[in-house]
């Protein structure tokens, strides 16, 4: 089986990651519910990966490294916790419905009113249209790194002056791009980083987290258990347990914390330009195939290893299933929870057929899918 | 790309109910598989139980009996 669905999860994962896990099943207690050797073994294995988040993302202190279940859990912190009554947001076009389907809550909810900035048909944004959006109400910029439909970046230097001179929060979507792509929040003026630990961190499924700026007030979505102030009716505010109630997934941040390890001592760079190769090559051969169009910004320099495309006027999901069935080769087909993003494209009956790739796939298995790809299209 | 066929697909609301669906027919031996829905179909969920048309009787009976969480039901080439 030659697995390219990566933007959707990586399957693959280094062994320390699982190793981490066993381990940490065999001996991890409750992390912070007291200070037997068991509890404190969980403890200390959280923390070190606080250290190691809050070092890959430049955040500022590793106790503002927040753990969630996913960066949707993130996100949903980070909107419904800083957005208030009345409120103006920006965002963009090439959001996931993971930042869309909160911000229009808050609309109904909240009154909130929402910009988002056009993306053209090669689903990229004009960077001037955050600043022309701006009105006096606007409170934040919630927007994604990367596009998990085209695999197209955002210049988060460039949209964290804007924020940073008009004094706005800045909420980033980190998903299709932590563990790929440098990401400094205090250079790029991140006020909140949103991340999920099971693409291309690889961690497990259930981990995420986001990065907060310290002196930020997010009101949590749920409060509970923190092993601290038990007899206070209201749960304590301090980073980081004032948005972790509940017992944590450890055992999955321990795996987490062993993929960002190994992106450590593999190298980031090293990382992205053979996920980059992957896509690059696999590009270049398949866009000249008669009948196929593929979709996306490939004159930019640099891109999420993501190549989403249609074969003539074939259902992506019958491209996808013959993809499946005949080569063994996974891909994603369909509406890929990006709405405004198909709309774009035009994209929105057919879908789209999305190849995605991985530090773990080699350039045989690219060759492969270019090949049934040429098959499929005779 | 291989040539169209007729099938009968049945699609769900939820991805569970597609999972409860898939295990009571490989339980029962009832032919089919799931699939990516096709686009002529707007549905819950993302997948599809594709079986050949001759199955239909026997499938909806059963859907109805086992209470399956069912979106539609429909015939078409694919
Ligand atoms: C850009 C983007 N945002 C958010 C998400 C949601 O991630 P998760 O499902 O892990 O919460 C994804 C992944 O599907 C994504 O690609």
């Amino acid at each position: 089986m030659i697995y390219l669905d990566n933007a959707a999860t990586t399957l693959r994962k280094p062994p320390e990651v699982i190793q981490a896990v066993v381990n940490a099943m065999n001996q991890m207690g409750n992390s912070a519910r007291g200070t037997h050797d068991e509890a404190l073994a969980a403890s200390r294995i959280i923390y070190e990966t606080r250290e190691l988040l809050s070092d890959l993302f430049g955040c500022p202190r590793p106790d503002h490294v927040i753990f969630t279940s996913n960066s949707t859990e993130a996100l949903n912190t980070a909107i419904y916790g800083m957005i208030s009554q009345g409120d103006h947001v920006i965002s963009t076009d090439m959001e996931h419905n993971s930042v869309l389907r909160p911000l229009y809550r808050l609309e109904r909810e909240r009154e909130v009113s929402l910009s988002f900035v056009p993306a053209d048909e090669g689903g990229t944004i004009c960077y001037e249209e955050f600043e022309r959006q701006i009105t006096p109400r606007t409170r934040a910029i919630v927007c994604t790194h990367g596009s998990n439909l085209t695999g197209n970046l955002v210049d988060l230097v460039r949209v964290g002056e804007i924020a940073k001179k008009h004094k706005l929060l800045f909420i980033v979507d980190a998903s299709q791009t932590a563990g790929v792509f440098p990401i400094d929040m205090e250079k790029m003026h991140i006020d909140v980083l949103c991340f999920t630990g099971h693409k291309s961190l690889f961690g497990p499924q259930g981990t995420g987290g986001m990065c907060v700026r310290p002196g930020l007030d997010i009101v949590p979505l749920k409060v509970g258990g923190s092993g601290v102030r038990t007899y206070e009716k209201i749960h304590p505010k301090e980073l980081p347990v004032g948005l972790e109630a509940g017992t944590l997934n450890g055992h999955g941040i321990a795996g987490l914390g062993a993929g960002v390890r190994f992106i450590k001592d593999t190298g980031m760079e090293m990382i992205r330009r053979h996920e980059e190769k992957l896509a690059r090559v696999f590009y270049e051969e398949v866009c000249q195939i008669p009948g196929i169009q593929v979709y996306g910004d490939f004159q930019a320099d640099c891109r999420a290893p993501i190549v989403a495309l249609n074969l003539k006027d074939y259902d992506s999901s019958e491209v996808s299933d013959e993809l499946a069935q005949g080569y063994s080769i996974a891909t994603r087909p369909g509406a890929h929870c990006a709405p405004r993003m198909h709309q774009a494209l035009g994209t929105v009956e057919q879908g789209a057929v999305r190849f995605s790739f991985s530090w773990f796939n080699t350039i045989e298995e690219v060759h492969t899918a270019i090949r049934a790809m040429k098959e499929l299209s005779q | 790309m291989r040539k169209k066929e007729l099938k009968y697909l049945v699609t769900f609301h939820t991805t569970t109910g597609a999972m409860a669906m898939e295990k009571y027919c490989k339980q029962q031996q009832l032919p089919g598989r799931l699939i990516p829905v096709p686009r002529q179909i707007s549905a819950g969920c993302g997948m599809a139980w594709a079986a050949p048309p001759e199955s239909r009787e026997v499938i909806h009976s059963m859907l109805i009996e086992q209470k399956m969480d069912v979106d539609g039901e429909y015939e078409i080439w694919i």
